[in-house]
């Protein structure tokens, strides 16, 4: 018989602030221990939490993004736990009032069809600090630097049936995040995280018991700890066990998850609205305030492409997959003015060339500028595709602009029909047994003279002058 | 008498214009109350730290810009205290507990600040019970505080300390706070006035937190006057709290003198029934007349809910205070237990060992009505009763200016009479509790004395933040009366 | 309403309140006590009343995103009963 997977995902995004969600201090990764846990952050006897604007308008950015309804008058809530990396001894969070409801985000799958997933909730929250396990006499060191850090925690309904959809989603939701400048999705740093509830069913059947894998960080990880938690949950209950509600880790080293023992007794979190905080109350003025600065989203964008630069459905949904090569497409495209010319550049060579050294689009050698002069290149016919691809090479070392480099290593194109008429005439000369058989009607060398011909100027000829010249030849 | 020993029989005005006009300087004035601090601290256990030396670099210092024409405020110059839960920079604040006794705190609270840089001079810190959890000041780690007109009572609580001082005239003014009657109470035990203003009238930063959505500091001094001045320092806007409003603040002192003519006066007749002390009621009724005399219009009105105040109160603030002190865990600050064996350990043994009995109790009940299964029927419900309460007071400010009552149903009780009865202990702010939860200012001054010869405190309430109207009727019965210069012998 | 010694010792246990067995008899007769005195409130019909969070019916104000803090840890760790290399340290954490 066959089992249903049920996945539902709480993505935590830590939003782009200068300062912390409730308090003044700076948010940026990587200083010092506790040099960046002010008197609130480290929850001393008679501080208080003052709410950060800017958290509460990327929330309705988000919010905006996704379709889903601002709550008008949303609470903080303090989620009661014990904990070291939990200063205060609770999280400031908002349970029954969040400021972002029902949402939605439609995902594209891999046979090409769209599925809408639905998003229940966002809320606003602060981070933790960081437990450090190594070794201080057997004792664990807190860092209490990102404690405060702002969070949206966007938590989806459970309707995802496999861990690609869970990745799809993910991946979708990240570049969302990235696009509208909520957060700057860094996940390596943990800037962009999940938390999967998984569950197996018989199709058809109510929803099985959940496990929640903590703690998801790439996009690999998630699909490999989705994979091995369904194998494990269908292997417990094919052997006649139970599936326990609990936490999990997922350990990538050995592939698998393992329950978190420290987390089950702290499961009753008596959350209540926090005194400390008023209700925020949102106006319709504020929400329109907030959509007027809103970018162009990655949906409409898509659309855009295929009808402004009549792009395929495809290479739009590949240039729309991030702000940054967006960008970089239309720099491209609105300068050399052939989209299609652009298109094929930016998803072909750049992005696999970006690939190959692991960089992402900002961090690319060769500019946008710097691209729209090789692509007129091309167009004014100094260069053929391939020869310019060769010149790109060049421009990624770093060798020069595209006339600088095609002047340096001599790759301009010959159009003088003259020079090409004396190397074709030498061909059919070197060649009379191939010209005799086309002659007859053997079409096909035709593509044997058109190569001995470009190896014959190293690739510089014009190929349309060259075939133009050539076919003349050899008609003769 | 030379001038020394009189100092601490003026008003803050009097200080104030003492050393503006050169009279005796800042220094003599600080020296005056340390000495008193000195003599008499040890017999009433007011101040948990004096402390002496900062209070006379202090007091040179400001004797120079007063010297300079630098500092010229109503507050340049004048000794003060502030309750133990206060944070002060570089000082020891305890908040009573033995979980802070060595909690030298890193930073000043708002009102401290605001003290600091108006040209205060902080003598010490007043004794309180602990984590202003208590009505007799007999939960302080650092012992009992005695109430002044008569050793063997309490001062009440939770800001006996601070009463006590007043009384025996150890300071000219101290901060206390309230949550349920931790001003009022003690207030009228010891015979002075003090003064809960409405919440969000004054920041809560760096006010040790008890229960957030009840907690507000407030001055405790001898007269109304003296009130009016410190808040007119201490009141209005603080960014770093959420809850304090954003509100012009008044001259209190400006309307001191307004006439009480028509004035509308409530009297709640919920306050006046079963378990108000017959000797307190009579002390109550003669100064309603007294105010009946200068034109004022007493009506009698309803709190239908009042007596669900206690009941609500005791699920409201050990629900807030159960959170708030989770901060109390032996990592960051405070005490550690020796030796735990894993973080568990750590937790549990710090904060047992660490916080007293009736601290403990709140934690477990506050825990208890937040838990998963009894939020509804404890935490929800009081929050509806809560503002079935306020709606009460809504109602009666309809037809009346001000609600005058009982601070406190009896006189000071025996210290150790009620130590080991919490409930009876609670009931003893059945009249200072309601106005709390409904987040109204609330005062008391004093209007005389009981057959037992201990003091009686009137309560007055005014409507959301019209503090200067309540000093205004409490400076003007003080026009008329002389209890509030009244000190015990002792320390006359 | 009663409450047991069973379920003191759970709400020990959330509060992190390392209760002595020798102690736990008072603490749940007091504890007892309290919830009696609280239990008046079930009997008061509050259908329809919207629960009160807040004395005053205000609204948040949002600070500007600015960083105003600098590093203090120097002076914030003095209070600290354990720290080293600028870390707080608690007995090992299990995760």
């Amino acid at each position: 018989m066959e089992w249903e997977t049920v996945i539902g995902l709480e993505i935590h995004a830590q939003l782009s602030t200068n300062s912390k969600i409730f308090s003044g201090s700076s948010t940026a990764y990587g200083a010092e221990a506790n040099t960046q846990a002010n008197l609130v952050d480290l929850g001393m006897p008679g501080v208080l939490p003052v709410l950060n604007k800017k958290a509460v308008e990327l929330a309705i950015r988000l919010g905006l993004a996704i379709d889903a309804e601002i709550t008008q008058r949303s609470i903080f809530a303090r989620k009661n736990y014990f904990y070291p990396d939990s200063p205060k001894g609770y999280q400031i969070s908002q349970y029954e009032l969040p400021i972002v409801g029902l949402g939605h985000m439609d995902i594209q799958l891999e046979n090409g069809e769209t599925k809408r997933i639905g998003i229940t909730r966002a809320h606003l929250e602060e981070d933790a600090g960081k437990s450090l396990h190594e070794d201080f006499q057997g004792q664990t060191g807190i860092d209490l630097n990102r404690a405060g850090t702002p969070l949206l925690e966007i938590v989806s309904e459970p309707d995802m049936r496999n861990a690609k959809e869970a990745v799809a989603y993910m991946k979708k939701l990240h570049a969302l995040v990235r696009y509208l400048g909520v957060g700057d999705g860094n996940m390596q740093e943990g800037s962009f995280r999940c938390d999967a509830n998984v569950s197996v069913r018989r199709p058809g059947q109510p929803f099985g018991t959940r496990a929640e894998i903590k703690n998801l960080n790439s996009f690999k990880f998630i699909e490999r700890a989705i994979n091995h938690e369904v194998e494990r949950q269908i292997d417990i209950i094919e052997s006649g066990g139970t599936v326990v509600q609990e936490t999990r880790l997922f350990d990538p080293d050995r592939d698998e998850t393992r329950s978190m023992r420290s987390k089950e007794d702290a499961n009753d979190y008596r959350y209540f609205p926090d005194p400390d905080l008023l209700p925020v109350v949102i106006t319709p003025e504020d929400i329109e305030a907030v959509r007027a600065t809103m970018p162009e989203l990655p949906d409409a964008k898509k659309q855009r492409f295929m009808s402004e630069y009549a792009l395929t459905d495809y290479d739009a949904s590949l240039l729309t997959q991030s702000r940054e090569v967006a960008d970089y497409f239309e720099a491209v495209a609105q300068g050399c003015g052939d989209a299609k010319l652009a298109a094929n550049w930016v998803n072909g060579e750049v992005s696999k060339t970006l690939a190959d050294h692991d960089l992402d689009i900002t961090a690319a050698p060769v500019s946008s500028v710097a691209l729209v002069e090789l692509l007129q290149r091309i167009q004014d016919d100094t260069v053929s595709n391939k020869i310019a691809r060769e010149v790109f090479e060049a421009m990624w070392k770093g060798e020069g602009s595209a006339d600088a480099v095609i002047d340096q290593k001599g790759l301009k194109q010959i159009t003088d029909t003259s020079a090409i008429e004396a190397m074709i005439d030498e061909i059919i000369a070197k060649n009379p047994g191939q010209v005799a058989e086309y002659r007859s009607g053997k079409d096909k060398l035709f593509g044997f003279f058109v190569g001995q011909a470009m190896r014959a100027s190293k690739g510089k000829a014009n190929p349309n002058t060259l075939n133009d010249i050539l076919k003349q030849k050899l008609e003769g | 008498m030379s001038q020394a020993d009189s100092i601490h029989t003026l008003s803050l005005k009097g200080i104030h214009d003492g050393v503006h006009t050169g009279k005796f300087s800042v220094m003599e004035a600080t020296d005056a109350y340390l000495d008193r601090i000195e003599r008499f601290n040890p017999e009433l256990n007011a101040y948990i730290t004096v402390t002496r030396d900062t209070a006379k670099t202090q007091a040179v210092d400001i004797d120079n810009r007063i010297r300079k024409g630098e500092l010229t405020g109503a507050m340049a110059g004048v000794p003060y205290a502030l309750k133990d839960l206060f944070c002060s920079e570089g000082v020891l604040t305890t908040c009573a507990s033995n979980m802070l006794a060595n909690f030298i705190s890193p930073y000043d609270a708002h009102v401290a600040e605001k003290l600091k840089a108006a040209g205060g001079v902080l003598l010490g810190k007043n004794n309180m019970d602990e984590f202003a959890m208590g009505s007799s000041n007999e939960t302080s780690a650092f012992g009992s505080v005695c109430n002044p007109w008569d050793v063997s009572k309490v001062p009440g609580g939770s800001s006996g300390g601070g009463a006590a001082t007043i009384a025996a005239r150890l300071a000219p003014m101290t901060l206390g706070t309230d949550t349920g009657g931790s001003i009022r109470q003690p207030a009228s035990f010891c015979n002075i006035t003090g003064i809960k203003p409405t919440y969000g009238r004054i920041s809560r930063y760096g006010m040790i937190a008890f229960a957030s959505s009840l907690d507000q500091c407030g001055p405790m001094a001898a007269s109304a006057e003296d009130c009016a001045l410190t808040l007119n320092i201490i009141a209005g806007l603080d960014g770093r709290d959420s809850t304090c409003m954003d509100l012009p603040v008044p001259d209190y002192t400006a309307t001191l003198n307004g006439s009480l003519e028509g004035l509308r006066i409530g009297l709640p007749k919920e306050f006046f029934a079963e378990g108000l002390d017959a000797q307190v009621a009579d002390v109550i009724d003669r100064a309603i007349k007294q105010f009946q005399a200068k034109g004022a219009i007493i009506k009698e009105v309803t709190l239908p809910n009042s007596h669900l105040a206690v009941p609500v109160y005791y699920v409201v603030a050990p629900a807030e205070c159960s959170s708030n002190l989770s901060r109390f865990d032996g990592v960051r600050f405070g005490h550690r237990c020796e030796n735990p064996k894993d973080l568990m350990d750590l937790y549990e043994r710090s904060r047992w060992e660490g916080f007293g009995d009736e601290v403990k109790r709140r934690i477990m009940i506050g825990t208890y009505a937040l838990s998963a299964g009894y939020y509804d029927a404890y935490y929800l419900k009081a929050q509806q009763v809560r503002r079935l309460i306020k709606q009460d007071f809504e109602a009666a400010f309809k037809d009346v200016d001000v609600i005058m009552g009982p601070s406190c149903p009896t006189t000071a009780f025996g210290i150790g009479e009620k130590k080991d009865d919490p409930i009876s202990m609670y009931l003893e702010d059945l009249y200072t509790i309601p106005v709390s939860l409904a987040g109204l200012p609330g005062m008391t001054f004093p209007i005389g004395f009981a057959a037992d010869g201990l003091p009686v405190g009137m309560q007055l309430v005014g409507n959301y933040f019209e503090e200067a109207r309540m000093l205004n009727i409490a400076h003007q019965y003080q026009q008329w009366t002389d209890w509030h210069t009244q000190v015990p012998a002792r320390f006359a | 309403m009663a409450i047991s010694e069973d379920e003191v010792k759970k709400v020990a246990r959330l509060a992190r309140l390392a209760v002595p067995e020798e102690r736990l008899a008072a603490y749940t007769q007091s504890l007892s006590n309290i919830l009696n005195l609280v239990d008046q409130l079930s009997a008061v019909d509050t259908t329809g009343v919207e629960p009160m969070a807040h004395p005053l019916d205000m609204v948040q104000r949002l600070r500007e995103d600015v960083v105003t803090e600098t590093d203090h840890r120097a002076q914030y760790q003095a209070v600290a009963p354990e720290v080293e290399k600028g870390l707080y340290l608690v007995p090992k954490v299990i995760e």
